[in-house]
């Protein structure tokens, strides 16, 4: 295992373990499991909605339209619990829907080849303007007593949803190394070009990916929904910033082709952790998103610097760039 | 023709990473005259031109202009001096008027300075005139034809009192009365002492419009003429008149079955066009023709990049369909691109990856890369092709250009593909690499696959191919076999001659 390949996610993970380092002398008790199982849950439905970011990023794309998704997608499993579709069956029910939203944005992307970056901004107004419209505001109330924690209970239900995170998590890490669409993912977001040359199809890859990000926002809204007993209708609102800036701290170079999902896992984790140790350590909680800001922007600037020790690399793109 | 020597560049040297551009090349100019600029590719008109407009620095040599030396030229200063380049494809903003199109380089510019429209249009106007051209000073450029692009670019030289003009090609897509009313306008600068450069494939229209001709060849001044005192064979003769230098490792294979056929082959998005061609296995066909010929066009027409929508495609005679890369990979055809900086290779990638990148499902398991595999095979090829890297896992931007070169080749071989298209295999890289991928494609032939080579270099298409395919507009206009095949004949099929007008000297 060579360090310098991952010195990006490694950056992140040292000021990860500064912050919980300080936290730990300044105010040990942050350390409770209650705490700790608390910040894991909040952040599970962002950590995986980071997941698909990753990917869609790693592609040389964005998806902003992944706090709409999600909105719409919890509205839906309130919607099909109350008319009886049994519990378990709402996990397959909203991978689903979540994978057709991320169809539309697929299509739109990588066969019309339009813009993501306009074509889900259409689609972050879209769906959030539709749900309102279709329900009038109104959050979904008197669910079924087993939506909630998917009738195991609190204690259980929580465990469940932090593991399953995790598990997706693994699951997708593996699948990039080491799957053959995994590589051509990354071949395509490097150049999309040159994949093409080597016989990939780069809106195959495009499409995919943008519906698996879709089936992880519906299997994060799922996973969200259940922890309360109503179902908000503007849920999700700002989500899609905390997933982008989950991966860029994560170390994913925002033009495509460089990064993990282990980058993401820290930057997840740095970001969500931030707001909850401000105010074990006494600072004013109002800090939060300005040191977030700052967060971002060390790591764009970390990305910079590391690139300019690599100069020959820089100039290579800027070559490529030019050339086009 | 005036006397007075307008500009005089003596003994220009120019090397870029390891390529020897410019050997001492020397050039000079008039007020008054149209100096053409002959040579095969690569003979070194581009570099000359850049370091006469200051876009390169010479590594040594002189630029005199008006008897001044210029010691360091860029392109401000070029501008400055009145040098104007203009090219074959005009670089106006599309979205801009004519007028403010003339505008941009002449008036001062300071992001405050309120524009006078008035003045634009009338100076706009009045340089049109100029140029003898009807064209509306308030039409968008992007709007106006190629050869009225071209005019605006004259005549925002003109405005910018160009004392010096060169032409690139500037006739390459204009039709015959285009080009007759861009000689009228050439001429009538030349009334006015404008000194002009003149760089053409088209050797037949040189006599009509200019005074001198000077000959380039590997970077090197041949000779210059009066341009009545010349003819074309003389010229073609002076474009190529070397001899093989470079030793070849050519080897002589025993022809198998006919692998690859292409019958009236077109893409009327590429401008290729009845293409006929047969490669059989163990023959190495090179592709001559000069660029604009058709034969990268040609290539990705092959390959399904831009798919076929005339003729057809048969691979060991059947019939195939290729509309993209990964039909072509799936009918054992591969393609190294020409500018593998740009595409040849993943330039993020590791250098394992990149070589399985294109066979990916040859190195899965259950489902899975078998990474052992993939470096067991990465590193074969790396030690075969002698790839210099410290380490396999490297990402390929580390390499230099020759061992990139090699990387793409790899990543083909890999697929074991039946037919082998080679797109310039050997520009830019340096001797050594170039002569191992020669051997590499003897070895690669003497296994019976069938290559296509395309080739800018005429000695590299003599030595190492069977037969010689030369295009010319879109299409194969001759096929000639290696025992028959001379450079100037060639050369002169590939300036669009017929073979049985030159007269052998």
């Amino acid at each position: 295992m060579k360090f310098s390949r991952y010195k990006r996610e490694l950056a992140a993970a040292l000021a990860y373990a500064v912050l919980l380092a300080s936290v730990g002398v300044i105010a040990p008790s942050f350390f409770i499991g209650a705490n700790l199982r608390d910040l894991a849950l909040n952040n599970a439905p962002v950590l995986l909605v980071a997941i698909g970011m990753t990917i869609v990023i790693l592609v040389g794309q964005i998806d902003i339209s992944v706090g709409s998704q999600f909105a719409v997608a919890g509205v839906i499993a309130g919607w099909l619990a109350k008319s009886g579709v049994p519990i378990p069956m709402l996990l397959p029910c909203l991978i689903m829907i979540g994978a057709a939203m991320g169809a539309v944005n697929g299509v739109l992307v990588g066969w019309l080849r339009l813009p993501s970056i306009i074509v889900t901004l259409a689609m972050l107004v879209a769906w959030r303007d539709a749900l309102r419209w279709i329900t009038g505001g109104e959050w979904v109330q008197n669910l079924p007593t087993n939506f909630q924690w998917f009738g195991l209970g609190q204690s259980l239900g929580q465990w469940l949803i932090v593991i399953a995170s995790l598990v997706v998590l693994v699951v997708f890490s593996w699948t990039l190394r080491n799957l053959a669409g995994g590589r051509a993912l990354y071949a395509v977001g490097s150049d999309a070009e040159a994949a093409r040359l080597a016989g990939i199809e780069p809106p195959r890859i495009t499409f995919s990916v943008f519906v698996l990000m879709g089936a992880l926002v519906g299997l994060a809204a799922l996973l969200n929904a259940v922890r309360f007993s109503t179902v908000p209708s503007n849920a999700g609102l700002g989500l899609e910033l905390k997933a982008v800036a989950a991966v860029v701290v994560g170390g994913t170079a925002i033009t495509g082709g460089r990064g993990t999902l282990f980058g993401t896992l820290i930057g997840a984790a740095l970001l969500g952790t931030i707001g909850t140790a401000l105010t074990f350590v006494g600072i004013n909680p109002f800090w939060e998103k300005a040191i977030q800001g700052a967060i971002i922007l060390a790591a764009l600037a970390s990305d910079f610097v590391l690139g300019r020790l690599e100069g020959m690399r820089i100039s290579d793109r800027g070559l490529r760039v030019n050339a086009q | 023709m005036t006397d007075s020597i307008l500009l005089r560049v003596t003994n220009i040297d120019k090397s870029y990473a390891g390529v020897h551009a410019l050997k001492g090349a020397s050039f000079e100019l008039r007020g008054g005259e149209v100096h053409a600029l002959i040579g095969e590719n690569g003979a070194g008109k581009s570099t000359l031109i850049k370091i006469i407009t200051g876009a390169v620095e010479a590594d040594d040599g002189e630029i005199q202009l008006n008897g001044n030396t210029i010691t360091h030229n860029s392109p401000r200063l070029a501008k400055e001096l009145g040098i104007v380049a203009i090219y074959q494809q005009p670089a106006l903003f599309p979205d801009l008027s004519v007028a403010e199109n003339i505008a941009v380089g002449l008036e001062k510019s300071s992001l405050y300075r309120r524009v006078d429209w008035r003045e634009r249009r009338h100076r706009a106007s009045e340089l049109l005139a100029r140029v003898g051209a009807k064209i509306d000073p308030e039409a968008d450029a992007g709007d106006l034809t190629m050869p009225q692009q071209q005019l605006v670019e004259i005549a925002r030289a003109l405005g910018a009192n160009a004392k010096i003009l060169i032409f690139d090609e500037p006739t390459a897509s204009l039709s015959e009365e285009d080009t007759q009313n861009l000689f009228r306008v050439i001429r009538e600068l030349r009334a006015q002492g404008v000194g002009m450069i003149y760089i053409s494939h088209r050797l037949e229209e040189l006599p009509a419009i200019a005074d001198r001709v000077t000959v380039l060849r590997d970077g090197r001044t041949i000779d210059t003429h009066m341009m009545s005192e010349v003819s074309r064979e003389q010229l073609i003769h002076l474009m190529v008149g070397r001899e093989l230098s470079a030793v070849f490792p050519k080897k002589s294979v025993a022809l198998g079955e006919v692998i690859l056929e292409l019958r009236q082959l077109g893409c009327s998005v590429s401008g290729v066009h009845d293409v006929n061609l047969s490669v059989r296995a163990g023959e190495i066909v090179g592709v001559a023709g000069l660029v604009g010929g058709g034969r990268t066009e040609l290539a990705r027409t092959i390959f399904g990049l831009t798919p076929a929508d005339q003729g057809e495609i048969l691979v060991r005679g059947k019939p195939v369909k290729i509309e993209s890369a990964a039909q072509a990979i799936k009918c054992g055809i591969a393609y190294a691109p020409e500018d593998r900086r740009r595409h040849g290779v993943i330039l993020d990638l590791a250098i394992s990856a990149n070589i399985t990148l294109a066979s990916l499902d040859k190195f899965s398991r259950l489902g899975a890369l078998d990474f052992r595999r993939e470096k067991e095979i990465a590193a074969d090829y790396a030690r075969r092709l002698s790839i210099k890297t410290p380490a396999i896992f490297a990402p390929v931007a580390t390499l230099s250009g020759g061992n990139q070169q090699k990387v793409a080749l790899s990543r083909w071989l890999v697929t074991k593909p039946s037919v082998l298209i080679l797109d310039e295999p050997t520009q830019g890289i340096d001797v050594g690499a170039k002569s191992e991928i020669h051997a590499l494609m003897t070895e690669l032939a003497g296994q019976g696959v069938a290559i296509i080579m395309i080739s800018s270099e005429l000695p590299e298409i003599l030595g190492m191919s069977d037969r010689v395919a030369v295009m010319y507009g879109g299409t194969i206009v001759a096929t000639l076999d290696r025992a028959e095949a001379t450079q100037q004949q060639i050369l002169a099929l590939a300036l669009g001659h017929n073979v049985n007008e030159i007269q052998p000297l």
